[in-house]
């Protein structure tokens, strides 16, 4: 069910979508690692414009390094996001 | 019924918020009045009622209190076999003590001489409500929300909590439908499990605070 396996590399969507979306503006564009499926729930971008059924997808727990995002910092945030929501990273 | 937005606050029974001036500064009234307004918009359009939503808040809150994720991380830190269950399906291990985690998953993270995890969510206050009890106001704040991301050694001075240099910070941000739980590390000394549990704080348990 799973296409991300833990340690892959993969990049938050970047952009600001017109409708509701649980991508946290501050991993946009990042590129993280995956730490693991988190199992496959509603896209929460169709709940929230009405689409029934709203797409079901996995959830991956994803792991950006604070240095990536702030250009600072030696800590690690990780981040749940929809599968839609990523796109691998060629090495 | 009156105030259900202001709730916040109110509830935090285990811990003082920081006094540091920036965690104060969300005493939620204009969020307490904007909750309301857009509850009066949802009653007046027929999708819910006062009633409807009274007796949600109170299922939710019925028996949600931090003692029940304390008495989870002192099993876990008594009974190898619990600790794994904890590890491996947090959601199991609260079904083991008795406490409901529905509609979400829950995954406990757990502290170690060489990582320390503090959980926020950036995007609103997502948080294991069963197992922690009504979050306290400072979770919700923007001044937490935004800073714990950014600079989590900071934010955990101002709380009182210096980390050694050579401890790594894992924040957790639960931006989706994973609720997550912080199994402190264990004290020294051979005390009983009720009396581990005893001295787990809900700050212990978002990990803002040791034990």
């Amino acid at each position: 069910m799973s296409a991300y396996a833990p340690g892959t590399r993969v990049r938050a969507r970047p952009g600001d979508p017109a409708h509701h979306t649980r991508v946290p503006v501050y991993v946009r564009g990042h590129v993280g690692e995956i730490v693991e499926c988190e199992g496959e729930w509603p896209l929460p971008d169709d709940r929230a414009r009405g689409v029934t059924p709203p797409r079901v997808e996995a959830v991956y727990a994803v792991r950006f390094p604070a240095r990536d995002l702030w250009g600072a910092g030696a800590h690690s945030v990780t981040v749940d996001l929809w599968e839609s929501y990523l796109e691998e990273v060629t090495p | 019924m009156s105030g259900r937005g202001e709730r916040s606050g109110e509830h935090d029974g285990l811990v003082t918020p920081p006094t540091k001036e920036g965690f104060d500064d969300h005493e939620d009234l204009p969020v307490a009045a904007r909750v309301r307004r857009l509850e009066e918009r949802v009653v007046a359009a027929g999708l819910t009622t006062d009633d409807e939503l009274d007796a949600i808040l109170d299922g939710l809150l019925r028996n949600a209190s931090p003692v029940n994720g304390a008495r989870m991380v002192a099993r876990a830190w008594t009974d190898p076999g619990y600790r794994e269950t904890l590890l491996s399906d947090a959601n199991a291990a609260a079904a083991e003590l008795g406490f409901g985690t529905s509609g979400y998953r829950l995954r406990a993270v757990e502290n170690t001489p060489a990582v320390h995890n503090v959980v926020v969510c950036t995007l609103c206050s997502c948080y294991p409500v069963s197992l922690l009890g009504p979050s306290p106001g400072w979770y919700r704040s923007f001044a937490y929300r935004s800073r714990v991301v950014r600079e989590p050694r900071a934010v955990l001075e101002e709380f009182g909590l210096t980390l050694p240099d050579d401890v790594e910070i894992a924040v957790w941000d639960a931006s989706a439908e994973t609720r997550y739980l912080v199994v402190p590390r264990r004290p020294e000394g051979d005390l009983p499990e009720e009396e581990l549990a005893a001295r787990v704080t809900r700050r212990g348990l978002i990990g803002t605070a040791a034990v």
